[in-house]
This record gives C-alpha cells, structure tokens and sequence, in this order.
C-alpha cells in the first residue's frame, strides 16, 4: 500500500542525490500545445509519454505546457528550444513519435526531419 | 473528444488560465444513481454574468490565435446528448464552478478514459495551484488533496518526475484500478 509517508522518503532521497536540476543547466524546452484543439487531437499521451521518458532517462530537459499554437489541423504539436533558443517545431505527434523525438532529438541532438513542419506545410 | 476526462482537463485549463490558487475536482460516478456528476471550482478571476452567456457561445473565444472557442460548448453538448446538462456560476474575483451531469447509461455518455492521466497533466502543468480531488463511486471515495502532499515534501516541487511518478501509483491504487 502506498501512503503520503512515501513522500518523506521521495523528500530525502531528492535532497541527498540532489537531483533536482536548476532551470539554467537545461539542454532543451520541450513545449507542448495543450488548448482543446491539441488535447482533442491526443496531445495528454504525447505530453504523458515525454514526461516519463525524460524521467527514466534523467535527461536535462524542462517539459511545459501551452495554449494554441496557431495551426489546429496540425496538433498534436511539439515545439523543441535547444539553448540558443533555436526551434524544431513537431507536428502530428503521437505517443511513439514522442518517444522518437525524446530518443533521437533530446538525447542524441538529431532533428527527425520527417515529423517536422517544414514537411507538411510545402 | 471521447473521454470524459479529457474535457475535465480542458475545462481545467480554463481555472488555470484565471490564475486560480485553488481547483477542486469531484466526480460522482454511481450506478445506482445512474449519473456522472462532474464539479469543477476554483477561487480564479470569475467571469461577469454577461460572460457567463457567452462561453458557451463556440464563436466566443478569449484567444487571439484562433476565432472559435470550443472548450465549453463541447463539454455541454456532450453532456446535453445524454439528457444531462451544464452549468457554470461565476463571481468576478471569487471563483468559477462548473457543474456537468451525464446519464451513465445512455448510449452516448462517452468513456471517463483516464482520469489519472488528466490529474498528473494538470500538476504538471502547474505546481504552484492546490489540487483537491475526489472521485466517488456506489462503494468508493478516493480524495487527495496536493496541499497536505506539499507540506510533506517542503522544498521538493509538487511535479518533479519522482513524485508524478509515485501520485500516478498512488492514484491507481485508491481508485483500485
């Protein structure tokens, strides 16, 4: 059984391995569309299924949410900021492109080209 | 939308975006009573009485990136369909509730789908608001409140990856799922 003392536990051992990351060490922002039109679309699992993977995999990376990005017909939608604050923006993301885009984008610096906007909007 | 717990997240979103401290969730699902019954209350900026009539207006929208706003008026019509209904009270600078009712055996009472999934997306969203939520079915009622966690946690933040990871467990477990 699982209880809120688990949390004092999750409390020490956070602050011995001093995990916690300051914001300014991030490597990428990873900002995903949540208005209606993304989560109408399947935007929670995208989100869900990048959490946890940047979770597993301790990565450097921020995870946030937004509102609309502008372009509904193309939600789900991923933006990723690298620290010049350069943009790979992802469209029609799924749960498994998600994981692509953690695996290939945010752990090995490759931009996929194939699931970007540039090759839906030429 | 084909989960229920998908328009309560987008609902949600709403109390966020006025900058509510506070949002309580409290779900009703009873057989036996054959109802869904949905609250949604935050202590955010409110809405006058004139804009209470609109928001269910899908041509009305606070957005400036798009011209229509579908978060509410799809939320009604889903619960409309089913002989339910919806109903928002909202005082400016006191709070929003929000009140939706399905009849849960309906054939168009869509699933709940994952309700987890919309808590933890909602914590991650943003740490700082104070989550309540209840979850009441004929022989349970699961409640959690994001306060007395953060009490627990002091300087720990409410959405570092281990404790969404651990709520997301904790919540399976009291939702028996």
């Amino acid at each position: 059984m699982k209880s809120l003392e688990d949390l004092k536990k999750i409390r020490e051992a956070a602050q011995n391995k001093m995990t916690m990351r300051m914001d300014d060490e991030q490597k990428y922002r990873v900002v995903v569309g949540m208005a209606t039109c993304g989560i109408a679309a399947g935007a929670r699992p995208v989100l869900n299924a990048i959490v946890e993977e940047v979770a597993k995999a301790k990565l450097p990376v921020t995870v946030l949410q937004t509102g609309c990005i502008g372009m509904c017909t193309l939600e789900p939608i991923v933006e990723v900021f690298d620290r010049d604050e350069h943009k790979t923006t992802y469209v029609l993301v799924d749960a498994k492109k998600a994981k692509d885009i953690v695996l290939r984008h945010l752990m090995h610096d490759e931009v996929i080209d194939e699931y970007t906007v540039g090759k839906y909007k030429k | 939308m084909d989960e229920i717990a998908l328009n309560i997240l987008d609902i949600a979103y709403n109390s966020i975006r006025a900058k509510a401290s506070s949002i309580q969730i409290t779900i009703i699902d009873s057989v036996i009573n054959n109802i869904i019954h949905i609250v949604i209350e935050d202590n955010g900026t409110g809405m006058d009485e004139a804009m209470v009539t609109q928001v269910s207006n899908p041509f009305y929208t606070t957005r400036t990136t798009r011209r229509v706003g579908l978060g509410i008026p799809l939320f009604k019509q889903s619960a409309e369909l089913t002989g339910g209904y919806l109903h928002i009270d909202s005082q400016i600078n006191q709070g929003t509730r929000l009140e939706a009712q399905f009849i849960k055996n309906h054939i168009d009472t869509p699933m709940m789908g994952d309700i987890i999934e919309t808590i933890i997306t909602l914590i991650q969203a943003d740490e700082k608001i104070d989550y309540y939520f209840e979850y009441k079915t004929d022989d349970c009622d699961f409640q959690m409140n994001t306060k007395e966690m953060k009490e627990i946690l002091g300087d720990v933040k409410m959405n570092e990856p281990e404790v969404l990871l651990w709520l997301k467990d904790y919540m399976k477990e009291g939702l028996g799922k």
